[in-house]
């Protein structure tokens, strides 16, 4: 198989506001490579929970996206808390973020199923105290 | 119904339309934008209270039509730049959301 096309990003974790910036941004490329907008609608929203979620619990970390001619994988890597139970982080509703998130409308134990919901895969690496990295894949 | 003809059918207050002929083909309603980005539609007219900086990229993400802020919320000029920088169409109406919503299905025939 050919080389794909990568795309790298740090991810600030103080910045609340801006969290989503590197997903817009991968939205756009995608949209000018001329990706089915069904696929790029689903990577970027993919990538963008997975975003808010290292700003909310890792302090920011680094995304990487690799565009190949079957599939668009998504990895998003921190050096956060980890999660001590995934099949419990998996379930909607289930949610650790702080009142002052969920005052702005995240932390409502979306974030992961919805990061399942939208891509053909996701695999979890978390260890406590160390970090978490999840891989997505987007079959286009 | 596009964008730009909801807002002169409603006299809805425009904070920025940069995509006027967007056409409209759904709604939805919600104040969590993970959820609302896990269940909003593309083409959806997505009416909310919430106005921080993260509506902007939820809209763009979930790719809907327009947001139109119900209750007439108060939301930063800043807000509404990014919007605009992103062709992101900001509506406003002083309807609380549900008769927001009854007057915006009405309008479009959803």
């Amino acid at each position: 198989m050919t080389e794909g096309i990568r795309f790298h990003y740090d991810v600030d974790g103080d910045n609340f506001t801006s969290a989503g910036e590197a997903s817009v941004n991968v939205k756009k490329k995608l949209r000018q490579m001329g990706f089915d907008p069904d696929v790029i609608r689903r990577v970027s929203i993919a990538m963008y929970e997975g975003e808010i979620n290292m700003v909310i619990h890792a302090d920011g970390g680094e995304a990487d996206v690799e565009v190949l001619s079957d599939k668009i994988i998504i990895t998003l890597a921190d050096k956060g808390p980890g999660i001590p139970d995934i099949e419990q982080a998996m379930q909607e509703g289930f949610s650790t973020a702080p009142d002052n998130i969920r005052s702005l409308g995240f932390g409502a134990g979306m974030g992961l199923p919805n990061m399942k919901r939208y891509t053909d895969s996701l695999e979890i690496e978390s260890e406590v105290g160390v970090g978490t990295t999840v891989r997505m894949t987007v079959n286009v | 119904m596009t964008v730009k003809e909801l807002t002169e059918a409603l006299s809805l207050e425009v904070l920025t339309m940069p995509e006027p002929d967007r056409e409209i083909t759904g709604g939805y309603a919600g104040d969590l934008l993970s959820w609302v980005m896990g269940r909003a539609r593309s083409g959806d007219a997505w009416v909310t209270i919430m106005t921080n900086m993260n509506v902007v990229a939820v809209a763009s993400l979930a790719d809907t039509a327009c947001v139109v802020i119900a209750e007439a919320a108060e939301i930063d000029a800043g807000i509404v730049e990014r919007a605009e920088s992103q062709g992101i169409n900001l509506l406003r109406s002083a309807d609380p959301i549900f008769a927001a919503c009854s007057r915006i299905a009405a309008a479009c025939g959803l």
